[in-house]
């Protein structure tokens, strides 16, 4: 082990805002080919930090120091594995890239010469101000790299779901947009193996099990994880850290011990049911996602069931968020406006508490919805830990649709989200679940309207009476989103609209460009 | 009142107006091409050098690296500490006391700043002197600083700032311009412009409409916060690194509060992470505070708001409330017009009272008001501060006549496009297709091009005279007389090559078919004034300075924000000298280079700074010239300065060669430039006069569509032709017009701030403020350049591009009221921004 940099300063930050007492474990990573060794580094310091005052590495930059503006977004690299994460560094611990490789604007250019992200925005006139290019490089430099490896070729939609989650100010994109797509060709793949070193094997190491001990805690294993949480039923849980980040550097909370369940290894399995043994709470085939599974990856896996959500899972945050953040902690997160509930109430998805009691493994399985008591609270214990959530596979007639309202079509918080899942069979509608965002103090089933259809009833005489149901279930507030009128207009207009879609019209909503093909004609 | 106006001067929308366009456009090229061969020869230019091409943004290079420097990149001096702000939670109260004590108690807590702490002036130097440094007995808005932390740490600084004591006694608070209309509660006097008689026009009009109109303000989101590093120096001095537009106010108002001379303080500016305006005063309050913070400790003191405090401390665009009457006949000629502005300034007047004057001078935007009277209340509201943002006002002013035009078309059921053209200034007389063929004619004709331009325009004072009293619609409300007016020819050429028409055909026939989907289409044009309206501004200096290896810096009073102010200025630099872009290095904006140096502001950067540059090259050029002359026994007239080659009848020499003996022959290499923009003066006192040096022109066409159930939309398409002059650098110059486009698109769309009933302003975030992303801009997005040359001798022939094509944006509001329209739509419940649910609350009652 290299240690590579001790600053000095942190010495000092250590003993001004760390509360004595609790042992800190070094921090490891890979850095330009070497590993490092970092002492003393506050679970609670985020990796920007890190990066900008520890490291001295200031190419990276605070935008918004809240994960939406992106000019923080730097790639990781997890040992093995060649594929490039970019990801935001403003609201991740730095503890969290613990073993992995870190890749930061400063590092993809050599002796001069660019990397084909960065050429491609210099012959563009990409750059303007400056200020958000590392992070655009950054994003577009994890695109180029991935794209390598899989042989996908870039174009416009590519790049602009690669560059959802970084903000420009200066340029109107456009110039970006363009280098993204252009940079493939001014690729030469002996330059961009020399640019980004690969990781080497033999520098990356496992995860000692010192690091089960301690103020960051980063267990690797479900069972060791379970015991640390009934050993440290006070500690921060986190994972991909998305929200919790804010109440940081927003909020100002301070935490003295973090328990990161991202390395768990079972956790970061997508697991698939659909033997006739696995049955999940409602009898159906299923997928179970573990609570360290990314929201990119858990979404990958659900449109691959159900296509119709592809465009909606782009529309969840930008890619940087989606490849920290993870779906499990949206869910224990429960925002009312967070965007998977509903979905998952509508699919009819459930959770899985895990704990160790008197040195017994428990666990227990709910209905998503059943998690939830009040505005962020829920029914999870001290000792437990959201494991897992099951999501039924889609059943032969059923018809799912997902439907999404914001100020802006990207990286935006849902005004209303709105999600009905129907049991079709011609025109009539056999079962409904439907679950619903932004109308209440939790994500919410509506009961009293999915009631509305407890037979078999045909979907034309029904939309209406929904319609005026969903209206007089629930009472949205009115804040900077929306106002109580509007989002409540939204589910009547939403249920017009699935309407709609169960008719088969051809142009039902604006959200997807692929939609509009015909109008821009 | 009778229609004493002449007949419309414009193509009717009848096939005859393609010929008649080809008639101008040619025009305009050939007395385009003349003009800019004349030009040419005048300045020296040549079309192979570097002004004139789309070199990359001299940072470019380094920036994608991450390896430029902004304030907070800078490696710290030893001993530096960190300040946070103490915010006020109430909007307007009375200060009873605050409690340190938790926050002092902080570990890495060095102790706090406030009014007791300042030497000086405890306001800020503002043009209004209505703005304490520290708020003292009363807070006016959430998010006033009342005092600061400072610790060892940036974070400590802003966890202890949070646990200050604020008792304050809340009063009621103002926080609309009804409020503070009805309470007479204004920063500065309320100005009344008028010409003709409004009220007489209105009463004989054929039709009349009345409408009000919200228009939202806007929070400028540069992507580099609000920062200033001050570092104490020997002997009382001070150096200020500042992410601001404007080094010089910084330095007046770091003396100011300090109570220093001006010479006693250095501002150092190298690059702005974005300004648009918002760091033109608003600077100057973060370097105050951090001087402040850094004289009570001895130390350097860095200061950099989170971005929510940013959001919660600084002003923004102007929200304005309008009302307008309005009286036109069958074909849409405006006959009078009344227009009230209720500008929201915020707690003090800032820059609001040159902003409310740019909105009054650009209610015309492209028409001709003959009988009009705006009244302009100037509100004080507990709010933040409202300040300069890209426009300056005249995106405000401009919306409310673009919105009268649509309303008129929809009133008279006929294009709206038609009214806007009959409604125009009168044409410029190159692009009358009148005076052209004399124009080109007389240049054929003289020989001499230095004096050439001087003939032809004595030559064609009677035609223009006469062409005077034909035409009168050119004069402008405030008296300045339109001479540059192309948008005719321009208008018709995006009419054309959008296929406006036919579009248009092809989304009625679409929409009717359509339950829940409309869309809609605008063209809007846009005429903006360049030049500061305070005249005393339109002054800039420069230096050149060429070493013995005969690289060149260059420094001039301009600031970097992205801009590309300073490739700029290094192309017309280069060109100058017949040397490559490469040998010439642009440095940091430093008070103690160019002094008194007005802000980057107001589009006029490159008109200013480069024209400044301009002549101290040319200074440092006629001293080698002198000398070389001397050498090769010819006149100085006879050197030319090329391609990297020092040229004599007899001889060519090197560059760095001529550099390299002029030298030792004692020779000044470096020099001095000064500029100030001629033909400008501004009356205040009668609100008239030539504020303006020209206009800048274009125009957009956008194609939207909306869905009729939620309120969403989309923008299809974006077509512009926008009037850059001839452009030095057409890359940066449709960089600026599509930022521009886009960041106005913002304003007008997604971007909404949210006060709420306790006067928080609660989207003071990007999680909550939503500015345009990469999935907001449609593929078809094309810019050209209309590539006359500025009719003004400007730079290289340039014109002034980082504000006009804002308002290029207007389209994308119009094309929403097209489309709202076709869906039977309420109109006047319509505010911008066009948000989901302020579309659909033209849709539905929402209650």
């Amino acid at each position: 082990m290299i240690a590579g940099y001790t600053p000095a300063c942190m010495l000092l930050k250590v003993l001004v805002s760390y509360p004595a007492g609790m042992d800190i474990k070094p921090l490891r990573f890979l850095h330009r080919g070497q590993a490092l060794e970092l002492k003393n580094v506050p679970p609670t310091r985020t990796l920007l930090q890190l990066i900008r005052e520890d490291l001295h590495l200031t190419g990276t930059k605070e935008g918004c120091n809240e994960g939406d503006c992106g000019a923080c977004v730097v790639m990781l690299r997890e040992p093995g594995d060649a594929h490039c994460k970019a990801v935001n560094s403003c609201i991740r611990f730095a503890h969290s890239i613990e073993g992995q490789e870190l890749i930061t604007v400063e590092d993809v250019s050599t002796g001069g010469q660019l990397h084909p992200a960065q050429e491609a925005l210099v012959q563009c006139h990409g750059s303007q101000c400056g200020f958000c290019t590392p992070g655009f490089v950054m994003s577009m430099v994890a695109l180029h790299e991935n794209s390598r490896l899989s042989g996908e070729v870039i174009d416009r939609a590519a790049a602009q779901v690669a560059l959802s989650g970084n903000l420009c100010r200066c340029t109107g994109y456009r110039p970006i947009l363009d280098a993204a797509v252009k940079m493939q060709s001014l690729s030469k793949d002996e330059h961009s193996a020399q640019v980004i070193r690969r990781p080497d094997a033999q520098k990356a190491y496992k995860i000692s099990d010192e690091l089960a001990t301690g103020a960051y805690l980063l267990p690797t294993q479900l069972s060791e994880l379970l015991f640390l949480r009934s050993q440290h039923p006070k500690a921060q849980i986190v994972a991909g850290c998305t929200d919790v980040g804010l109440w940081v550097n927003k909020g100002h909370q301070e935490f003295a011990q973090v328990l990161d369940i991202t390395r768990v290894a079972e956790l970061r399995r997508i697991e698939r049911h659909d033997q006739d043994q696995d049955q999940n709470l409602d009898g159906a085939h299923h997928i179970a996602i573990g609570a360290a599974v990314t929201l990119h990856e858990a979404y990958s896996a659900l449109v691959k069931d159900r296509p119709q959500l592809k465009t909606f899972s782009e529309r969840f945050a930008g890619l940087s968020i989606r490849n920290s953040g993870t779906l499990g902690g949206n869910v224990a997160n429960g925002s009312p406006i967070g965007d998977s509930m509903p979905l998952l109430i509508a699919l009819r998805a459930s959770v899985v508490l895990m704990s160790v009691r008197a040195n017994q493994q428990w666990s227990r399985e709910m209905p998503l919805e059943k998690l939830y008591t009040g505005y962020r609270k829920n029914v999870i214990e001290a000792d437990e830990i959201l494991a897992w959530i099951k999501v039924p596979l889609p059943v032969a007639n059923e018809f799912s649709r997902i439907y999404k309202i914001s100020k802006r079509f990207d990286d935006d918080i849902s005004a209303v989200c709105v999600a009905v899942s129907a049991e079709r069979d011609g025109d009539t509608i056999k079962a409904l679940s439907i679950g619903a965002g932004g109308v209440a103090a939790t994500p919410m089933r509506a009961i009293k309207t999915e009631a509305l259809c407890a037979y078999s009833m045909p979907a034309s005489g029904l939309f209406s009476s929904i319609k005026t149901s969903l209206q007089a279930e629930f009472q949205p507030i009115s804040d900077m989103r929306a106002s109580s009128a509007y989002r409540r207009e939204l589910l009547s207009a939403l249920v017009d609209r699935f309407e709609s879609d169960w008719r088969g019209e051809k142009l039902v909503s604006l959200e997807s460009w692929e939609s509009l093909a015909e109008v821009l004609a | 009142m009778t229609n004493a106006v002449a007949p419309t001067p414009t193509p009717t929308p009848t096939p005859v107006r393609a010929e008649s366009f080809d008639k101008l456009r040619t025009g305009s090229v050939e007395a385009t091409s003349a003009l800019r061969q004349a030009q040419d020869e005048r300045d020296n230019f040549s079309l192979a050098s570097s002004a004139g091409s789309s070199v990359a943004h001299e940072s470019a290079r380094a920036q994608v690296q991450g390896a430029v420097r902004y304030v907070d990149d800078i490696p710290e001096l030893q001993g530096t500490l960190h300040a946070a702000p103490v915010m006020s939670r109430v909007a307007h109260g009375r200060i009873r006391s605050l409690g340190f004590s938790a926050a002092l108690s902080m570990p890495g807590v060095r102790g706090i700043v406030n009014a007791q702490d300042i030497p000086g002036d405890p306001i800020f130097a503002a043009f209004g002197r209505d703005e304490p440094i520290f708020a003292n007995e009363m807070v006016q808005y959430v998010g006033n600083v009342l005092a600061l932390v400072v610790a060892d740490d940036v974070v400590i600084a802003r966890r202890a700032a949070r646990l200050v004591q604020a008792d304050i006694e809340a009063l009621p608070a103002i926080l609309t311009t009804q409020e503070a209309m009805a309470q007479n509660h204004f920063v500065l006097p309320p100005v009344h412009v008028a010409r003709g008689d409004a009220q007489a026009a209105l009463q004989i009009a054929p039709h009349r409409l009345q409408g009000s109109l919200s228009v939202g303000g806007q929070e400028h989101f540069y992507l580099e916060g609000q920062v200033a590093y001050a570092q104490p120096q020997e002997m009382g001095q001070w150096l200020i690194l500042s992410s601001t537009q404007h080094p010089g106010e910084v330095q007046h108002w770091v003396s100011h509060a300090l109570g220093l001379n001006l010479h006693d303080v250095r501002v150092e500016t190298r690059r702005m992470g974005g300004g648009f305006g918002g760091k033109e005063t608003q600077a100057g309050h973060l370097a105050v505070w951090s001087a402040l913070a850094a004289l009570k400790f001895g130390a350097p003191v860095k200061l950099r708001l989170d971005r929510d405090d940013d959001f919660m401390i600084t002003g923004k665009r102007h929200p304005f409330d309008c009302d307008y009457e309005v009286g036109f006949d069958d074909s849409g000629l405006l006959s009078g017009l009344k227009v009230t502005m209720r500008v929201n300034c915020g707690f003090s007047a800032d820059l609001s009272g040159p902003v409310a004057d740019r909105a009054i001078f650009h209610l015309d935007n492209a028409y001709f008001l003959e009988h009009v009277a705006i009244s302009s209340y100037r509100l004080k509201t507990h709010t933040q501060s409202h300040t300069a943002f890209r426009g300056f006002g005249g995106p405000q002013g401009m919306i409310v006549i673009e919105t009268i035009m649509g309303d008129i078309a929809r009133h008279l059921k006929i294009d709206a496009l038609q009214v806007r053209r009959i409604n125009l200034y009168d044409a410029a007389e190159a692009t009358t297709g009148v005076l052209n063929g004399v124009r080109s004619e007389l240049i054929s004709l003289t020989s001499s091009s230095a004096t050439k331009l001087n003939e032809i325009n004595s030559a064609l004072t009677p035609f223009k005279t006469e062409h005077a009293n034909q035409l009168a619609r050119n004069t402008t409300h405030y008296g300045m007389k339109v001479e540059d007016n192309i948008l005719h020819p321009l208008l018709s050429k995006l009419e054309h090559s959008t296929q406006y028409t036919r579009r248009r055909e092809t989304i009625n026939t679409w929409n009717t078919q359509q339950k829940h989907f409309k869309r809609g289409i605008s063209i809007t044009p846009v005429k903006f004034g360049i030049s500061f309206t305070a005249t005393l501004f339109n002054q800039a200096g420069a230096l050149v300075h060429v070493y013995t290896d005969g690289s060149v810096q260059i420094n001039h009073g301009g600031t970097e924000m992205g801009q590309g102010l300073h490739t700029k200025v290094a192309q017309i630099v280069a060109h100058e000298l017949g040397i490559p872009f490469e040998l010439v290095r642009a440095t940091a904006s430093d008070t103690s280079k160019i002094p008194n140096a007005s802000a980057t502001a107001a589009s006029a950067g490159t008109d200013l700074n480069g024209r400044a540059a301009q002549f101290a090259a040319r200074s440092v050029r006629d001293k080698l010239a002198a000398y070389v002359s001397g050498l090769d026994q010819c006149g100085a007239g006879a050197i030319s300065f090329k391609n990297g080659e020092v040229i004599s009848p007899t001889q060519s020499r090197e560059w760095k060669t001529v550099v390299g003996m002029a030298y030792a022959n004692r020779i000044q290499l470096w020099s001095d430039g000064f500029y100030a923009t001629p033909k400008i003066h501004y009356d205040k006192a009668t609100l008239t006069g030539r504020p303006f040096y020209y206009f800048a022109y274009g125009a957009a066409c956008t194609e939207i569509i909306i869905d009729t159930r939620t309120g969403e939309s989309r923008i299809l398409k974006v077509d512009i032709l926008h009037d850059a002059g001839r452009s030095i650098n057409p890359a940066i110059d449709i960089g600026q017009i599509e930022g521009a486009f886009v960041q106005g698109m913002g304003w007008l769309t997604t971007e909404q701030l949210v006060w709420n009933a306790q006067g928080t302003l609660t989207t003071h975030a990007p999680s909550t403020y939503k500015i345009p992303a990469t999935g907001c801009i449609p593929e078809h997005f094309n810019v050209e350049l209309w590539g006359e040359a500025n009719r003004e001798d400007n730079v290289f022939g340039s014109k002034a591009v980082g504000e006009p094509p804002f308002m290029l944006a207007i389209s994308v509001w119009e094309a929403y009221r097209d489309a709202i329209f076709s869906a039977g739509g309420d109109l006047s419940r319509l505010n911008a921004p066009c948000t989901t649910e302020n579309v659909l609350r033209c849709l539905r009652e929402l209650s």
